[in-house]
């Protein structure tokens, strides 16, 4: 021990630490390089697609290139009364330069997410105003279409002007800006996303409870089972990925119609006297979303009780625990790990269901993902679109980390 | 009933049987005393711990019962037994310290906050663990996790303790320690203890009776030095400590003694067990330790004799194994104390061996 | 239709071996069993009328594929069929050329609604209330479809703003020619909200049109809205008894237009003229029951397919068009009232 001592208190002592570091490094560059590929995959097929598309959550380039005037000019405008000719002025420029291009209707349709019929406005002024005229351009504007002489035509404008916007995040949460630029509450008959976003946790977190409770069973009982009966059962389990999604919830269509499987048994049971409408309801849509998500509920649940030996439940009865109590105080701390896993897989996918909903459930039974394909697909609003899928993703994320504080991830075993 | 008062533990009539075509456990009946260390010894599939098992209450006896302190426990569920386990995977509780490990038959009975802290720290006194309290199990070494298991076991007070094959995982040193730390709480607590294992020294060392398993039936049940002095069959023999066999017939009965002819007209005098009358095969099982070596003829040393050519000598510094070979090609085992071996001893030398006749033990052969 | 009909295909169905170096005419539907329709009546024997050589593609519509397609100068395709509101939007970018109706018969040997200066129309259908004939007698309108009191029963709706508006007010009582100028106004959606408030507890709603037929044969619902085609298809393959009130159903109409600075004009007037032809036209309802917008083009039919027929005048008489322009101005605005509303 002497002489390490001594090689540690000179000069040798440094140059061994850098070794040492150096060694170290080269191991983690050689790992890097390894994942390299992986990172380079994911960054470019996942990442940076899903950021590109977020970002058109709070981006806003469609108006400016193409009324570039008429924004410049509305900079300074407060919003409380119509802007003075020069805007006037610099909007019959940009409207008769964008017509000739050709780029008026993407702004056109962006402005009219905003205010209804703003697309028209824009399109047919920039038409009536093709022609030279007399006068101030602020009468012949409002000529041409007489909503230039409301606020809130112009304070879409002003909303507009990008590059960067609130717009689509602050309509994701049922709020506007006005003209002068306060922030305020839709109407209430506009008002939807609060509920959805409430609707679509609820959902998630009762097919979630749900599943725990059926899967916890089923899970112990594979993990107890003998080795042949375990594997007959694992395979049951793993079956419905077999098919796909979307087979599985068209045959849950079949099994619950008025006339299907589910109607005939429960009228044969006597259990009700005429069919009754199991379908296009909350209870269709929690039925299927359970059984899709019960392999992914039951399968870390099965890993970590397989890994608890049984050997523990004789010996806390043993030691004078009632079974009972054998399996609250010894089992189920046990599988703390399976549970927290098995949640946090069943609530984050369940958070996603599109498909399920739409095919099975009723008007009030929509979950945020349809609003992200209904803007996407259906009235083409890529920002309301964006910014949905950009704040169920943070909510996605928040309660990820609550997880990770609350349990930890270092509790997390799969295997 | 006086008899009764001493006995804890009664198997009467008990059959265990788990597909109804094999036994695993045929026809018992053992009494336990109170305060007895009796161990069930006996190869793997022998039913040993089968046995415990009904004891504890993990399994039921498909026929006979079970008597603990006279009254049956076939209905009794294992938490209402009061019985300790020890279980060879020591089965502590991961996601609970030491002290909540040793805490947990306390507080499952409702004991005290306070009575509990005493009783885990007395404990873990006595196992010699006294500051590991606080510890996780997976931060404990094996012998450590067993001595919790035991301390464990033993904070509720049972009378009886059931340990199955506790030492198994343990080196060869460690569980020497252990066998006799176990040995002294046994007699310091008092407690009745049963204990299974495959491992006949260890069986020797900790027991006040042993019970040899064999195909779900108790060959022997006899104190340590009785099974190893005068085992009555030769799977006994066999089992309990290292033996040597030579086969001959039974050539001629007295009282309690047989003469077994070998081949070349020799005759050995042996202690009759369960050998046949005259004429029938037997076997004469007896000691390493009981043979003596002397160089020279055979025949000078009596009856009890014979020759033997040395195949190997190997020194384990207390004492000398040798290896010899019999007329007929037998080989036997000879241990000598090192001070006493003679020296000359080498492979291929000619030498005699003997030994006290009331030292071998005839058996019928079988098994 | 694309959205309410046909999934398209997926790839280019490329029937020419190879394309000429200046290249043969290139026309793009929606795939499926439809352009399969379509190569029957149409494309092969045009071809082999004319001589000339085509290629087929298929696309799945939304006017950003042909914006980019002339604004990136790479365009290939000739003759796109396109729903109404990529005419109305691509015609006002000058996407498409305008159409020299001499060229192909003139604007008179057209339904007048078919024709467009930018595309003329080739196909017309409806969405129509469709009920089981097997389960409720007589012919329900839309003010029995909204009477639960009498007729009890589920009713089904695609899930969505557009139709459903229109079909409100006409079970409220308002003539067909009024609808859209009363929804034009604050009032007219609000009535219009009223009545699916009435009827909501009994609403089924559909999200793919495949799904109409399938609840009505199930029993889900007694009547429902429905492309016409899909009610018409259950009716000729599954032996379906369905029937179709025309009567305050809404249409809308597919086109051919031209792409902007097709070097194949020619050839693209040439099928127009071909595929103009009433005759033609006609063959196209046995095998798909859309209308051919050309006069004369049920003239021959059978009573059975003239039943059947979107531009029999008899069942085209009693249709309301579709409103694009209003839809899409106010699509954006009344769809959130609608997702408001039926989340309620």
């Amino acid at each position: 021990m002497a002489h390490v001592a001594a090689i540690e208190t000179g000069k040798a002592a440094a140059a061994l630490a850098r070794r040492a570091r150096r060694a170290g490094y080269g191991q983690k560059v050689s790992a890097a390089l390894l994942v390299l590929p992986l990172l380079l995959f994911v960054l470019v097929a996942f990442a940076a697609p899903i950021g590109a598309m977020l970002k058109r959550g709070v981006e806003d380039r469609e108006v400016a290139p193409v009324l570039p005037r008429t924004i410049g000019a509305l900079s300074g405008w407060s919003g409380t009364a119509l802007p003075d000719e020069p805007v006037f002025a610099a909007l019959v420029e940009d409207l008769r330069e964008a017509r000739a291009a050709g780029t008026l209707p993407s702004a056109a349709s962006r402005l009219n997410h905003d205010q209804a019929g703003l697309r028209t406005t824009l399109i047919g002024s920039a038409r009536r105003l093709a022609a030279p005229f007399e006068g101030p351009a602020r009468e012949a504007v409002l000529r041409a279409d007489p909503a230039w002489g409301q606020l809130e035509t112009w304070g879409a404008l002003a909303r507009a002007r990008g590059p960067w916007t609130d717009f689509f995040l602050l309509a994701a949460l049922d709020l506007k800006r006005d003209a002068a630029g306060t922030i305020r509450a839709v109407a209430e008959e506009q008002a939807v996303f609060r509920t959805v976003f409430g609707r679509t946790f609820w959902i998630a977190a009762m097919v979630t409870a749900i599943t725990l409770v059926l899967a916890y069973p089923l899970a112990a009982l594979i993990a107890l089972s003998r080795p042949a009966v375990a594997s007959a059962l694992l395979f049951a389990v793993l079956l419905p990925f077999w098919t796909s999604l979307l087979v599985r919830t068209a045959a849950w269509m079949v099994l619950l119609a008025r006339e299907g499987v589910a109607n005939h048994a429960l009228v044969a049971l006597g259990l009700f006297g005429a069919p009754q409408q199991l379908l296009f309801n909350r209870f269709a849509v929690v039925v299927a979303m359970v059984h899709i998500l019960l392999p992914f509920m039951v399968l870390p649940l099965y890993a970590v009780m397989r890994q608890i030996p049984p050997i523990h439940l004789r010996a806390a009865s043993s030691l004078g625990a009632h079974p009972v109590s054998a399996f609250r105080r010894v089992w189920l701390p046990q599988t703390l790990p399976g549970i927290g896993a098995g949640c946090l897989m069943v609530f984050i996918q369940a958070l996603g269901f599109y498909i399920t909903p739409a095919l099975l459930g009723g008007g009030a039974d929509q979950m945020l993902p349809y609003f992200i394909g209904f803007y996407a697909n259906q009235t083409v609003n890529w920002g309301m679109a964006a910014s949905l899928s950009l704040l169920l993703l943070a909510a996605t994320l928040l309660i990820v980390g609550l997880y990770g504080q609350l349990v930890g991830f270092g509790a997390v075993r799969t295997s | 009933m006086r008899g009764q008062d001493d006995t804890l533990v009664r198997f009467r009539g008990v059959e265990k049987s788990y597909d109804g075509q094999r036994y695993a456990v045929r026809h018992l009946d053992l009494d336990i005393a109170r305060g007895e260390f009796l161990t069930l010894l006996g190869p793997s599939g022998s039913g040993k711990t089968t046995t415990l098992m009904m004891l504890a209450g993990f399994e039921q006896p498909t026929a006979g019962e079970i008597l603990l302190d006279g009254r049956p426990i076939a209905r009794l569920p294992p938490h209402k037994r009061g019985i300790g386990v020890v279980f060879q995977s020591y089965a502590l509780f991961p996601h609970m310290s030491v002290a909540e490990n040793v805490a947990f038959p306390l507080s499952v009975r409702g004991v005290a906050r306070s009575e509990q802290a005493r009783r885990v720290e007395r404990a873990l006194d006595m196992v010699r663990l006294p500051d590991l309290g606080a510890r996780r199990p997976s931060q404990l070494s094996g012998g450590q996790q067993q001595r919790v298991a035991l301390a464990r076991a033993l904070v509720f007070e049972p009378p009886l303790v059931l340990l199955d094959e506790p030492l198994g995982a343990l080196d060869k040193q460690l569980r020497e320690e252990m066998q006799l730390e176990i040995r002294h709480i046994h007699e310091r607590l008092g407690v009745t203890m049963v204990y299974v294992t495959h491992d006949q020294a260890e069986a020797l060392t900790m027991s006040d009776r042993i019970a040899v398993f064999r195909d779900g039936a108790i060959r022997q049940l006899d104190t340590p030095q009785a099974l190893y002095e005068r085992p009555t069959d030769a799977f006994v023999a066999g089992f309990v400590g290292e033996n040597n066999r030579i086969a001959g017939t039974v050539a001629e009965r007295d009282e309690d003694m047989t003469a077994i002819a070998l081949g070349g007209g020799r005759r050995l005098w042996a202690r009759q067990a369960d050998a046949g009358g005259p004429g029938s095969p037997a076997l004469l099982s007896v000691r390493p330790e009981r043979i003596a070596v002397a160089a020279g003829s055979a025949d000078d040393l009596g009856e009890n004799a014979l020759p033997a050519t040395v195949a190997e000598v190997i020194y384990l510094g207390d004492h000398v194994r040798l290896r010899l070979a019999l007329e007929g090609g037998v080989e036997i085992t000879a241990k000598r104390p090192a001070a006493a071996a003679m020296a000359g001893l080498a492979p291929g030398a000619q030498v005699a061996v003997a030994w006290q006749p009331e030292h071998a033990v005839a058996f019928a052969p079988g098994d | 239709m694309r959205r309410f009909l046909l999934a398209a295909a997926g790839a280019a169905f490329v029937l020419a071996a190879a394309p000429a170096s200046s290249r043969d005419l290139t026309i793009v539907s929606w795939g499926g069993a439809y352009q399969d329709a379509q190569r029957e009546v149409y494309f092969r024997p045009f071809s082999q009328a004319t001589g000339i050589r085509f290629v087929e593609d298929s696309w799945d519509g939304g006017i950003g594929v042909l914006r980019t397609r002339i604004q990136s100068g790479n365009n290939t395709w000739d003759l796109v069929q396109v729903e109404s509101e990529e005419l109305l939007l691509g015609c006002e970018e000058g996407l498409f050329e305008k159409l020299d109706y001499s060229r192909i018969g003139g604007r008179d040997h057209y339904l007048p609604e078919a024709v467009h200066d930018c595309g003329i129309g080739t196909i017309l259908y409806n969405f129509v209330l469709a009920w089981d004939k097997d389960k409720f007698q007589g012919t329900p309108t839309w003010a029995d479809f909204w009477n639960v009191e009498r007729y009890p029963g589920k009713r089904g709706l695609r899930r969505g703003v557009k139709l459903n508006l229109e079909y409100a007010l006409l079970a409220d009582g308002v003539p067909a020619n009024q609808v859209y100028d009363t929804l034009r106004t604050e009032a007219g959606v609000e009535r219009a909200f009223r009545m699916l408030d009435r009827l909501k507890p009994h609403i089924v709603w559909w999200q793919s049109s495949a799904q109409a037929p399938q609840i009505l044969g199930a029993g889900e619902v007694l009547m429902t809205s429905s492309p016409n085609g899909r009610i018409t298809n259950a009716n000729r393959t599954e032996r379906r008894n369905f029937g179709i009130q025309w009567t305050g159903s809404l249409y809308t109409i597919d086109s051919w237009v031209i792409m902007k600075g097709s070097p194949n004009v020619e050839s693209a007037y040439r099928f127009l003229s071909f595929a103009s032809n009433p005759a033609v036209q006609a063959k196209l309802i046995p095998l798909i029951p859309y209308g051919g917008p050309a006069k004369g083009a049920n003239e021959g039919l059978s009573p059975a397919l003239l039943a059947e027929s979107p531009t029999n005048p008899a069942n085209l008489s009693v249709s309301l068009m579709i409103d694009d322009q209003f839809w899409l101005d106010n699509l954006d605005k009344l769809s959130q009232r609608f997702n408001a509303w039926v989340a309620r």
